[in-house]
């Protein structure tokens, strides 16, 4: 009766990833992003409800399980019902495959499958069909539009990602993404900078070139600024989920917050590291840690309005107080360091929304397909060149 | 056992959408339908413990196809509309091919002796597979990625052509 335990064990898990994740991203990815936007446009973000706004998500939430389920009248009725649910299920999935650190010897992860990379990028292929199903389905022209959007624009940016997640697969040497990461310790350095043994440091324009492939391919695929174009407010009032209302329209916003969290997670562990914590001599974490004095101070001295700089001063004491204890040898638990550098990622993404505005539908596909996937192949080609003539 | 009933259960998420996408009136919904008939196939790839295959199943018919199937249906100027004829007076004639086919088919199956393997397949089966690529069958990857590329740069042409 072992497959009865093995699928007990299977629910088990499904449960924690569906109940754990779709909290922790969703809400406080959802949070995250309104105080981001709100420093980043110099105002507050939530602020009233619970202390600094942190409970705002869980109101929103309670606030949208009460409103009532619309479904247009000339609507699919079917299809519309099961989108949202796609796209959901669809972007938790992702977090099968990614490691969040080492108990002892044992690694926090669902299921280390082999084909792990592969498998991730299959599951966040299907989050698409979810959009152009609610898209057409709504019988909407501008939810049409945003479905047909998100499909041109799925269909150009998942070759360069594959290209980003093939050049991760191919240094390593493996699909498991607990492999990847293990490669990585092994060779003493991250992908990003590092290359294995011959090639070491001077591999770092590879990595670089292939992170930052991956990471404009992966905003695309989860469709944020600058790649909303599905969802485009000023044009298409909110694209392919515009019919949706209560718990659907909050479905939607899970998957995307999940699959964001989900590419960060995978640049995480492709790129830099995974739960492997960063090497450096004790002096340089000290300079570290004294340069991000260095800056809070210059911001602290600058700044008009002491109540938006805060959080970026409370950053600032967070990353110092790291790196202090780092340079006297303590080590943080695996898990701590894979969520910072998440965190880290994510930060980065909603900083990167925030700031720009958005590309024309040509624009993204000229970006895509004469940019992002010659240099992405070619920086394969290069790699595997160097590699080789490395002696690997 | 337990294998014969997941393959039974696989069998038949895989043919009863297969059905609705060649019965369906509605060609959105008959393109959707592929989705859960794919998965179906990827489940028993897994069942072969084929998951290199089954993962490529997923990323390439489930979430490439089938989106440019959608794109497509979506361009065509009343391609969403609902009502649409599957059948036409060729019927009889399609149905004799589809019988004649069947029969042939089920001959063969049960005619050939199926060579059984001992032992299992590899625990990594994409170093497999990628080394079978590169050596026993190199002209074969080879001639598939020419042929390939020769229509990449057909459809270039033809898209520049109505320019």
């Amino acid at each position: 009766m072992s497959w009865v335990l093995e699928l007990l064990k299977a629910i088990g898990l499904t449960v924690v990833i569906f109940t754990f994740l779709a909290v922790v991203t969703a809400m406080i990815g959802v949070y995250l992003e309104r105080k981001i936007a709100g420093w980043i446009q110099a105002r507050l973000g939530p602020k009233h409800v619970g202390p600094q706004g942190l409970l705002q998500t869980v109101a929103d939430t309670v606030k949208l399980l009460q409103k009532e389920h619309i479904t247009p009248r000339r609507a699919d009725v079917l299809m519309f019902n099961a989108a949202p649910v796609v796209v959901a299920v669809a972007a938790l999935l992702d977090w099968v495959v990614i490691p969040f650190g080492t108990l002892g010897s044992r690694v926090l992860i669902v299921r280390d499958i082999n084909i792990g990379v592969l498998y991730f990028s299959a599951m966040a292929s299907i989050t698409v069909l979810g959009i152009i199903t609610a898209g057409w389905s709504s019988n909407n022209k501008y939810a049409l539009l945003g479905g047909l959007r998100s499909a041109s624009q799925l269909i150009s940016y998942e070759l360069p990602l594959a290209l980003g997640i093939l050049w991760a697969a191919m240094v390593a040497g493996t699909l498991s993404t607990v492999g990847i990461v293990e490669a990585q310790i092994q060779q003493g350095g991250w992908f990003l900078f590092t290359l294995p043994p011959p090639v070491g440091r001077l591999g770092a324009p590879f990595g670089i070139l292939a992170a930052v492939t991956f990471l404009v391919a992966a905003t695309a695929e989860v469709n944020r600024v600058p790649f909303d174009l599905p969802e485009a407010e000023s044009e298409l009032v909110a694209g392919y989920f515009v019919e949706y209302t209560g718990m659907r329209f909050a479905l939607f916003q899970l998957g995307e917050y999940g699959e964001m969290f989900g590419m960060a997670a995978l640049a995480t562990i492709m790129f830099l590291g995974g739960w492997a914590e960063p090497h450096l001599a004790p002096y340089l974490w000290v300079a570290v840690a004294l340069g991000t004095f260095v800056v809070a101070a210059v911001i602290l001295l600058t700044a008009r309005h002491s109540l938006i700089i805060r959080p970026i001063l409370i950053l600032a004491l967070l990353t110092a107080a790291v790196s202090l204890l780092m340079s006297v040898g303590i080590h943080l638990p695996s898990i701590v360091w894979f969520l910072l550098k998440l965190f880290t990622l994510v930060f980065f993404l909603m900083w990167v929304r925030w700031t720009y505005p958005r590309l024309r539908l040509d624009q993204l596909l000229n970006l895509s397909w004469k940019v992002l996937l010659p240099l992405g192949l070619l920086n394969l080609l290069a790699t595997a060149l160097v590699l080789t003539l490395g002696g690997r | 056992m337990g294998e014969l009933g997941v393959f039974i259960i696989l069998a038949l998420v895989t043919l009863i959408p297969a059905v609705v996408v060649v019965t369906s009136h509605n060609i959105v919904r008959a393109a959707l339908s592929l989705v859960p008939s794919f998965l179906g196939v990827t489940g028993l790839y897994i069942l072969l413990q084929a998951e290199f295959l089954a993962g490529i199943q997923v990323l390439i018919y489930v979430g490439a196809i089938t989106v440019l199937l959608l794109f497509v249906i979506m361009l065509t100027e009343g391609g969403t509309g609902v009502r649409l004829r599957q059948v036409n007076e060729q019927v009889p004639l399609g149905a004799m091919a589809a019988v004649w086919l069947a029969f042939v088919i089920i001959v063969i199956l049960t005619r050939t002796v199926w060579p059984i393997g001992a032992g299992s397949p590899p625990p990594y089966n994409a170093v497999a597979i990628g080394n079978a690529f590169m050596t026993d069958y190199v002209l074969i990857f080879e001639a598939t990625s020419l042929v390939l590329l020769v229509s990449l740069i057909g459809a270039i042409v033809t898209a520049r052509g109505e320019e």
